[in-house]
């Protein structure tokens, strides 16, 4: 009996968790003009939305974005761990607290900050400072998901590669990065999710030169219901979704 | 071991590459938000001297005050609920057989990866007056007339706990898992009745999960601005909307300052709350 319980409570919270996205799914697949009543099934809002110039622009300029903000945070995340994980250092634990305090502070706290930083050493809202802001806020997660891939290494390893005579450099290119390579890749694609998704910190740091997605939706979200925004909302839900399926697939591929 | 002489150039590479981003992007800006709290508006330059503290001053005016308690109230009401729906959900999560339970796992993580911004607007489908829970109710005739859902306080409650129940459960979910089947049984054979062994057991145990999950839940509740912006209207703002306003509006920085400080303490005061959980944890397990 309470086994049946518990199965349906976990089952009616996940329907809740789970009906908005299906709902917003569902919806833009609507032929109805006013978004709350179904008028048959279309793709006219897809279609609105590849028509949309300025729409397309700013999908290219998030991809873009989180293309590169990625591949940075994960190069810049993966040496991090690297350093944490084998050079005893001075100020190590100071280091280890910033990422920790960069991962938990509220995002805003960390947008307005990058905001006073930019402004004040002049760097032009756009490009460059989004990406040093999403760069930033990727970095704990790549960290982290690669120290994780480090702490089960059996570390006879590299010493090996060193009593063969091989530089510090050598070893980190043939033995390191290849043990921790499934864990680059799912911290690339977390940071590429993370990036395409976030708003807060790039209400703050993004200029008029740079629109990008999240920004666009959000100027079209504040003011009523936009069918359009039922269509690129579930193309970012279907990407994400793809991203995460894909770095499962990989973290627990390499775990065998 | 010591460091061959090889290896030397790589390795400061890396700490000057690593350091140098930190102290440039992390350790620099927040200096600058502790400054930028004890200076002077300007709306020209955005900061201007005398050093004051007239923007803390600012923070007790009783018109920005209201607004920081309500934004408090919503989110201790936000983090209830994600702690009253999420502490039986993680408990039943974790009694699940194994191989489902990566599934559902799984599934929790999704809204992690998924855009929070589209998600709230997906609410909106379904709590407008014409919206899908109105006409439904409607339909069943439970309700006579719609229901003004939207752009009320229950709204912002309803897309928070929605948004950020996850981060409640997934701590809440790992101290569950961890918890030992073998020491509810020993409580039970020393006696204890259920409810002894949910008090006396169960909720030490778990008490970090919960603050790890009130921690993830109640900052997040007071700062994400696009919740009240989509569903709240004008009168349900949080902390992140006056910091929002402050500083791409208003251009008012010390105050934004001071008021991202107040969360940034409010961080502080969790985390150490947290670490001293865990502490006590750890020494009566280990006595």
């Amino acid at each position: 009996m309470t086994r049946w319980l518990s199965r349906a409570y976990l089952a009616s919270v996940y329907l809740l968790l789970y009906l908005p996205i299906v709902v917003l799914v569902v919806f833009s697949f609507n032929d109805s003009r006013t978004g709350y009543a179904w008028g048959g099934l279309s793709l006219r809002w897809y279609q609105s939305l590849f028509n949309n110039h300025a729409m397309v622009q700013a999908m290219w300029n998030s991809l873009w974005l989180a293309l590169s903000a990625a591949t940075v945070s994960t190069l810049i995340g993966a040496l991090t761990a690297l350093a944490l994980h084998r050079y005893r250092f001075r100020g190590k634990k100071v280091l280890n607290g910033m990422l920790f305090v960069v991962m938990m502070s509220p995002e805003i706290v960390l947008a307005i900050s990058l905001l006073a930083l930019f402004l004040l050493v002049g760097i032009q809202l756009g490009y460059v400072s989004l990406l040093l802001a999403h760069v930033t806020f990727c970095l704990p997660f790549v960290v982290i998901t690669v120290m994780a891939r480090l702490s089960g290494f059996d570390e006879r390893l590299p010493e090996a590669a060193r009593d063969l005579g091989a530089s510090d450099f050598t070893m980190t290119r043939t033995v390191l990065i290849p043990v921790i390579m499934p864990a680059l890749m799912a911290g690339w694609l977390l940071g590429f999710t993370l990036s395409l998704d976030d708003v807060v910190v790039s209400t703050f740091v993004s200029g008029p030169s740079y629109e990008i997605l999240p920004l666009r939706i959000y100027s079209m979200v504040r003011v009523g219901l936009k069918p359009e925004v039922n269509a690129v909302g579930t193309l970012l839900l279907v990407f994400s979704l793809v991203m995460l399926m894909l770095s499962q697939w990989i973290l627990t591929r390499s775990k065998r | 071991m010591k460091p061959s002489p090889m290896q030397q150039p790589f390795r400061t590479a890396v700490l000057i590459l690593v350091w140098g981003w930190l102290l440039f992007l992390v350790l620099a800006p927040n200096l600058l938000v502790v400054g930028a709290s004890v200076m002077s508006r300007d709306p020209a330059r955005f900061l201007s001297l005398p050093l004051n503290l007239d923007a803390y001053r600012q923070l007790l005016d009783p018109l920005y005050l209201e607004v920081f308690l309500h934004s408090l109230y919503m989110a201790v009401m936000t983090t209830l609920a994600c702690l009253l729906v999420g502490y039986p959900f993680a408990w039943a999560l974790s009694r699940v057989g194994k191989q489902r339970q990566v599934l559902l796992v799984f599934l929790l993580i999704v809204p992690f990866w998924t855009n929070s911004l589209v998600r709230t607007y997906a609410l909106k489908l379904i709590l407008a007056t014409n919206g899908l829970l109105n006409n439904a109710l409607l339909a069943l005739g439970w309700i006579d007339e719609p229901m003004k859902l939207l752009y009320t306080e229950g709204a912002v409650i309803i897309g928070l706990v929605y948004l950020l129940l996850p981060f409640m459960i997934l701590p809440l979910y790992s101290v569950f898992d961890d918890l030992r089947e073998e020491l509810l049984m020993a409580s039970h054979d020393l006696g204890a009745g259920r409810w002894a062994t949910f008090a006396h057991v169960i909720v030490p145990l778990t008490l970090p999960g919960v603050l790890a999950g009130v921690m993830l839940v109640l900052l997040p509740a007071m700062g994400l601005f696009f919740v009240p912006d989509i569903l709240g209207g004008s009168r349900n703002l949080l902390v992140g909307n006056v910091i929002k306003n402050q500083f791409l509006d208003a251009r008012n920085w010390p105050f934004g300052a001071a008021a991202s400080i107040l969360l940034t303490l409010a961080m502080a005061f969790l985390l150490f709350a947290h670490k001293l959980s865990k502490r006590r944890l750890g020494e009566e397990g280990g006595a």
